[in-house]
């Protein structure tokens, strides 16, 4: 049997890889994989202690996360290809429009 | 033999959220994150959750890997000379630290509660897809709904957001 431990220490070291990844990357792409990597990072979170704790909201709530997953991948690759066409670029680092 | 499957599961998905993170090319990316999504669903089925782990294969892997790599593919992006940005050694050094921190707390909690009513017995008894669903459409019919409506909120955004602007089709026209 697999203490519970082992699979919330899995899930901490992969949230903390994407938050990494959202800190460090530069491409814009890749920083929205990042935030997949902690959203999956969180299901299984989830779905471990719905496990272990008898309960079948953790699944519920995991299962909505990856709608949610879907619907942030959708404007945020629309929202890149917006910026793509007016800059070339997807450089996180050259979209200061709003910064002041 | 549980043991051994947990642990190619839970070595290898952060062996892949690692190069997800770090490669060079955004096409290796997204292909290290399949490999990362993948295994992360055969986490799903070691704890009885075989329901998510057919939706995670189905949406997760089939459609939202997919429409990142069509975005790749659409932009045919050049690998930057510095990819990473100008101050990652310090992040990176944080980051590691948080998570020594978070571990070292996991490691010391006992995590115990109150148990709910869905023991591991009963739901192989009916199936996984029949709990998700008698709990999904009972008491977490208002969540289901709103789920639905942000859903279709993100299409309309979408389509939005992605749509030629009018000067610019104008200028096609143009041609």
């Amino acid at each position: 049997m697999i203490p519970l431990t082992a699979y919330v220490a899995v899930s901490a070291v992969l949230f903390m890889t994407g938050l990494l990844g959202v800190l460090i990357r530069r491409n814009f792409i890749i920083v929205l994989m990042s935030v997949e990597v902690m959203l999956n990072a969180a299901n299984i979170n989830l779905v471990a202690f719905s496990h272990y704790l008898e309960s079948m909201a953790g699944q519920l709530v995991a299962l909505f996360i990856i709608a949610i997953a879907a619907g942030e991948a959708a404007i945020g690759l629309a929202i890149i290809i917006v910026v793509f066409r007016s800059k070339i670029s997807t450089n996180v680092d050259e979209m200061n429009l709003l910064k002041w | 033999m549980i043991l051994a499957f947990f642990s190619y599961f839970a070595l290898v998905s952060i062996a892949a959220g690692v190069l997800t993170v770090t490669l060079r090319n955004p096409v290796h990316c997204a292909l290290s994150l399949l490999a990362l999504l993948m295994h992360v669903s055969g986490l799903f089925l070691l704890l009885n959750a075989e329901f998510l782990w057919a939706v995670q294969v189905i949406v997760y892997v089939g459609a939202i890997l997919v429409l990142y790599l069509f975005v790749l593919m659409l932009m045919n992006l050049k690998t930057d000379e510095r990819y990473f940005h100008a101050s990652a050694p310090y992040f990176a050094g944080l980051s590691s630290l948080g998570a020594l921190y978070v571990l070292f707390l996991l490691l010391r909690s006992p995590f115990d509660g109150a148990k709910g009513s869905a023991p591991a017995g009963a739901i192989l008894q009916e199936g996984d897809t029949y709990a998700v669903g008698i709990k999904m459409f009972s008491d977490h019919l208002l969540q289901f709904e709103i789920v639905g409506i942000f859903l279709l909120g993100a299409i309309i955004g979408a389509i939005v957001l992605a749509k030629t602007p009018k000067a610019l089709e104008a200028e096609r026209d143009h041609r």
